[in-house]
């Protein structure tokens, strides 16, 4: 749940930063995995927006979420790079509904070495079968 | 374990990418075997990560096992002194010339390899003296554009609103590319020297630096080194700001939306960022391999830079390749090497040890180049003039297995995935694109749909279309996304589509030539 006192806390923190709405999203995430319609309220009313202008926002880019996701996270690059290096072919065994969520991304800038993901800020380049495999709860 | 490691200084780098293929497990080794470990920033030779070097030999790419052998100077894995392999003393760094020496986030190492020089010599110079000489080295804009830095700054400097701000693009979004990446994790404090000259030359009091979310230590490096640095930099500041996973924020002015907490929606232009940019106010934006570059073109002049290069195009150029590729990583030299050179020479061809089919140079907005292309020479004019684009300078190779109208498709449907929405060709053409490409790659032609056999949508095309009339529907779209777009997302995702179809026509079933050769 999003605590408010400590949305309060996030929004003074960035009070007299100009152009503040990205770095708050960012905090309310890592807060609270996800930006909910109470902490869009929230920022609105701190920032004199919208709701509908915060959501649209929130709602533009591809890192926040409107709802929390209780699975691991890991992040599969499947830009140009790591298709070249077989991305496609490990991507293809990935299990529909494990108990880790695959999200996709494009570039993780290791494009020398791929396959590559991140899970958190932790990098895995070179990745096999079985290492990717081990990351996800194994492979079809 | 041998204790031949006592007070050995071993330097492994901490650049995201070694750690990625585990330099902390290689590190805690050496250090579990009495060693001194340095974590420093790196060569760029990524197919030897983990690299160790040790009194200036190399090492790699190592594992935690292989310490033992490396310490008792029985390993397999020694490359010789690193400064001579030939990947590294066949380049010409300017930008890069502290890679794999100095500790990033140290200013001892910084001062001691000749930082602060530039902006010291900027001081001196004065604003005008300053852009003068960036003006002398005729350094382009490294973000892909090619417009030339001198004339952006002068913009800014002679506008009269204030403030002013320096805004660095660091939202490196291009497959293929991680020249910004390694800058801002091995040299951190080199970005920020060259902002801080683009401040003093255009007047301007603050500086933000706009990483993509994707770059975890690159954020943690450059917020500790815009901390470190303020001292020198003083009266300017640098402010470290995270994207949030969009790719269309590489353009300029989605990225300026985005600083100011917006969608990350792409402006018309004009008016010009250099007048009217963040927050209305005249703002310098450039790449953060533009802004890298310009220490060293005032510590060194600007007639030495230009000294180096090919054409219209001065300098270096950071070249990152990847992909499919024996040896990748990071090759910075003047412009004018040919695309063969790096592709087959440098880059020692595919990994997978199977003939090269296609090089996709300038990220997912650049075009496929067949092996017959390898005679170009790397320069902004050369690929333009082939209908290509070097734009941040990427290499990916791709071997013979590789399906071009899947690449096609992927081109298209990237642009559906990170189109902003705000003009018609980029948002619906791609998705557009994506249905005509999976028509062509079904090989299926198709009849007039229901709304298009109404009498009333007398516009409308009655009759079947063919494989060759769908082929020809693309190079139509891609002409409408090309010239009716509003920035290089919809505007150049017609560089892959159409280089894939004019090169490997096989590959889209074509039974006539595309209209594209013809011309």
């Amino acid at each position: 749940m999003t605590d408010p006192a400590e949305l309060d806390r996030i929004l003074a923190a960035h009070a007299t930063r100009e152009g503040s709405l990205l770095p708050i999203l960012h905090d309310v995430q890592a807060a609270f995995g996800h930006v909910s319609e109470a902490a869009e309220r929230a920022i609105a009313q701190a920032l004199n927006l919208s709701r509908a202008e915060v959501h649209g926002v929130v709602s533009f880019y591809h890192d926040f979420r409107v709802a929390p996701e209780p699975r691991p996270v890991v992040k599969l690059c499947r830009a140009e790079s790591c298709q070249a290096r077989g991305v496609e072919a490990l991507a293809a065994r990935l299990p529909a509904d494990g108990p880790v969520k695959v999200e996709t991304v494009y570039c993780l800038g290791l494009c020398s070495v791929g396959p590559n993901a991140m899970v958190g800020d932790t990098l895995h380049a070179r990745l096999t079968p079985e290492k990717l495999g081990a990351l996800v709860g194994g492979l079809a | 374990m041998t204790n031949g490691g006592m007070n050995k200084t071993v330097r492994i780098s901490d650049d995201a990418l070694a750690l990625a293929c585990g330099a902390d497990a290689v590190a805690a080794a050496f250090e579990a075997a009495g060693c001194t470990v340095e974590r420093v920033s790196s060569w760029g030779m990524h197919w030897l990560e983990p690299l160790a070097e040790i009194d200036g030999q190399g090492f790699g790419p190592l594992e935690p096992q292989d310490v033992a052998a490396v310490l008792a100077g029985t390993s397999d894995k020694g490359i010789g002194p690193i400064a001579e392999h030939p990947f590294i003393a066949s380049q010409q760094r300017f930008t890069f010339a502290r890679a794999g020496k100095t500790r990033p986030l140290s200013l001892d190492d910084y001062a001691a390899h000749g930082g602060w020089a530039g902006l010291a010599r900027a001081r001196e110079l004065g604003p005008e003296g300053t852009i003068a000489q960036v003006m002398e080295s005729g350094l382009r804009g490294r973000g892909g554009a090619g417009f030339p830095a001198a004339i952006k700054w002068t913009t800014v400097a002679k506008a009269p609103a204030t403030p002013k701000y320096i805004v660095c693009n660091a939202d490196e979004g291009d497959s293929g590319t991680f020249a910004d990446r390694m800058v801002m994790e091995g040299d951190p404090f080199m970005l920020i020297e060259g902002m801080a000259i683009a401040a003093h030359a255009v007047g301007a009091a603050k500086g933000y630096v706009y990483i993509r979310s994707e770059y975890p230590h690159a954020i943690a490096k450059m917020q500790a080194a815009a901390l470190a640095a303020r001292p020198h930099i003083a009266p300017f500041e640098v402010e470290v700001r995270v994207g949030a996973g969009a790719y269309v924020c590489g353009e300029e002015t989605s990225l300026l939306n985005s600083l100011e907490g917006k969608r990350g929606e792409v402006r018309a232009k004009p008016p010009l960022p250099a007048l009217e940019g963040l927050f209305g106010k005249p703002t310098v934006v450039n790449n953060v391999l533009t802004l890298a570059a310009v220490p060293w073109i005032l510590a060194h002049g600007g007639a030495a830079y230009a000294d180096v290069g090919f054409g219209r195009s001065k300098g270096t150029m950071p070249i990152q390749i990847a992909g499919n590729v024996k040896y990748g990583g990071l090759y910075e030299i003047g412009f004018g090497i040919t695309l063969g050179e790096l592709v087959e020479v440098v880059g020692g061809g595919t990994a997978s040890g199977r003939p090269v089919r296609a090089v996709q140079v300038g990220g997912p907005l650049g075009a496929y180049h067949p092996p017959a292309d390898f005679h170009l020479p790397f320069d902004y004019e050369s690929f333009a003039a082939a209908d290509g684009l070097i734009g941040h300078a990427g290499l990916t190779v791709f071997d013979d297995s590789v399906d071009m109208s899947a690449q096609a498709r992927f081109a298209m449907q990237f642009c559906a995935a990170e189109s902003c929405g705000k003009c018609t060709p980029c948002r619906l053409g791609s998705t557009r694109g994506v249905e005509v490409l999976d028509r062509i790659r079904a090989r299926s032609g198709r009849a007039a749909d229901a709304v298009e056999a109404l009498p009333q949508i007398h516009n409308a095309r009655k009759a079947a279309r063919t494989l060759d009339d769908e082929i020809a529907l693309l190079e139509d779209l891609c002409e409408t996304m090309k010239f009716g777009s509003l920035c290089a997302l919809g505007g150049f995702t017609p560089y892959p589509v159409l280089s894939a179809l004019r090169h490997f026509p096989e590959d889209f079933g074509a039974t006539t030539p595309a209209t594209e050769a013809a011309e």
